[in-house]
């Protein structure tokens, strides 16, 4: 039984609460980003890149035993921050929770207010592919 | 502290930044919580006190439109917008009927392209630009080969990002119809021999536009001493409002060239039958003109004409050579742009780190430079790379703020690395 989604999101709500100022939190996400596991070459093909972001992520997902994995990588190191802490809170997922997920943690963290337009676009993006991986495996 | 006072003293003297600045209010702000340090003059300059006032000293003094108004806040106006057109003219030594007010550079190279390209070239003819060109002296040029069945031939740019002018020769031939030039590359800050490459042009018969919108703000011009046939630049780079910019001419091709856009002002008479268009330099501004942008311009040339450009050249070749003294010293800093001759500009990476991740750690310590392609795609290719962080300096810019760059610059790679 996976951790609960808005468990996994409330831990990343309290981490963020701990910074002083934004310089801070740029440095954890990128290294959550760091500390990601890398993706196989032949996931980081034009075909696994997500559509609608500035900087090149490339996105794989896989199901075992019920569960949603996603694994990605970025040539940002920004943004590569930004879709470990998705990894975070969805990989490891029921489909049907991962395309429920509420992801309240976004709002509750301020993580938009210092991306740019198309950085925060690129944000939703992700969570719209990721989310769309987990709706075709739930039927 | 301002380091400024460690230089020697003839170069201090030329320019006190720091009363300078006091006449430039937007950079006394923080930003994320640090003084702002605004370096991305190459994009948009700031204003001075003298150009915010002079707007609205016409929106609360004489608005009105210009021209044939027979009332006081008319003739004011139209005074006003006038007068700034002498100035532009004295500032480039041009006669003001060759002094067309457009949007910007983007539209008088497009004007260009449009009235004097669509007259003159035909198939077979060739356009030459170089590679270091801003995507505005690119596709106007582009959509006129594309209409006439012409070529456009690029001149190479060596890795030092300096025209190879042995090849431009080789380019030219008397097919050769229009050649247009940046004076100075947005991107990489390279001043480029105009001079030479308009004779050479002028030689083989063809004429010259001069992109001048990145050397306007930083160093005296004199068209007549070019010899140049056309040159474009933009109000909103050289400390004037946005949305106002020149088209400079010879008379002699303008007089020949059609109209450019029909409407108001650009006319003599109109009947349903035929028109007859107006004189130079109304010929080509129809529609009621950019009033205020005009005056601000006018305005901002006068400013930086008591400061003196002389002045701001010396002062901002001090910054760049400070600059890139700086910056070569961080580890695995790249420059992009070693021309012997440059502006203040320095385009750089950092090892493998995106120039926007950079960008935006910069942003977060109150530093603002531009990264990306810089409307240079070409350019970029011919450096295989998909864009650059630039810093670019005005004369307002410290050696304080060049080393709050340096110092941005270490904390963010430390980050990102």
């Amino acid at each position: 039984m996976p951790q609960l989604i808005a468990e996994i999101e409330n831990e990343i709500v309290d981490d963020f609460a701990l910074f002083d100022d934004q310089m801070q939190k740029y440095e954890y996400i990128i290294d959550l980003g760091k500390k990601l596991a890398p993706l196989a070459p032949e996931y980081l093909q034009d075909d696994f890149l997500v559509k609608g972001c500035q900087s090149k992520v490339w996105l794989h997902a896989y199901m075992d035993n019920g569960l949603v994995y996603f694994e990605a990588d970025s040539n940002s190191s920004i943004a590569k921050g930004i879709i470990a802490i998705l990894i975070r809170v969805l990989s490891g997922q029921k489909p049907v929770d991962i395309v429920n997920a509420q992801l309240d943690f976004i709002d509750k963290t301020d993580l938009r207010s210092h991306l740019s337009s198309q950085r925060s676009n690129g944000l939703t993006a992700m969570i719209q592919r990721m989310k769309s991986f987990a709706a075709s495996y739930a039927q | 502290m301002s380091t400024i006072y460690e230089y020697p003293v003839n170069v201090a003297a030329m320019l006190d930044v720091n009363k300078v600045r006091n006449d430039f209010p937007i950079l006394h702000q923080k930003v994320n919580g640090r003084p702002l340090v605004y370096l991305d003059n190459a994009a948009t300059s700031q204003k001075p006190y003298a150009v915010i006032n002079a707007v609205k000293e016409y929106y609360e003094r004489y608005n009105s439109n210009i021209h044939r108004g027979a009332h006081h806040l008319a003739h004011l106006a139209t005074v006003a917008y006038e007068e700034a057109r002498k100035t532009v003219a004295r500032h480039i030594n041009a006669n003001e009927q060759e002094i067309n007010f457009v949007r910007g550079t983007t539209e008088a190279v497009n004007l260009v392209a449009s009235t004097y390209g669509r007259q003159n070239i035909k198939a077979g003819d060739e356009i030459i630009i170089s590679a270091m060109e801003h995507h505005s002296n690119i596709v106007p040029w582009q959509m006129l080969c594309e209409e006439k069945g012409a070529a456009l031939k690029v001149i190479p740019v060596t890795k030092e990002g300096e025209i190879i002018f042995d090849e431009y020769l080789k380019l030219l031939s008397d097919r050769t119809r229009i050649v247009s030039i940046a004076y100075v590359s947005n991107a990489l800050g390279t001043i480029n021999p105009v001079k030479e490459i308009i004779a050479a042009a002028h030689k083989a018969g063809a004429v010259v536009f001069i992109d001048a919108a990145q050397a306007v703000p930083h160093k005296a011009i004199d068209v007549k001493a070019l010899d140049c046939d056309f040159m474009g630049f933009s109000g909103h780079k050289v400390f004037a409002t946005t949305g106002i910019g020149v088209l400079y001419g010879k008379a002699a091709l303008l007089e020949k060239m059609p109209p450019y856009m029909g409407g108001g002002e650009m006319i003599k008479r109109v009947t349903f039958e035929k028109t007859t268009y107006n004189e130079l330099p109304y010929k080509f501004e129809a529609g009621t003109p950019n009033i205020e942008g005009g005056i601000a311009l006018g305005t901002a040339l006068d400013y930086i004409n008591s400061i003196g450009l002389d002045n701001i050249s010396a002062y901002e070749q001090e910054l760049l050579s400070y600059g890139t003294r700086k910056l070569q010293e961080i580890d695995e800093l790249r420059i992009v742009g070693t021309a012997k001759n440059k502006s203040s500009v320095l385009s750089f990476l950092v090892g493998n780190i995106l120039p926007y991740d950079l960008g935006v750690i910069l942003n977060e310590q109150g530093i603002a430079i531009r990264t990306g392609h810089h409307c240079c795609q070409p350019l970029m290719d011919r450096f295989n790379i998909e864009g650059t962080c630039r810093a670019s300096m005005a004369f307002y810019n410290t050696t304080d703020e060049i080393d709050a760059l340096a110092a941005g610059i270490k904390r963010a790679v430390t980050m990102l690395r």
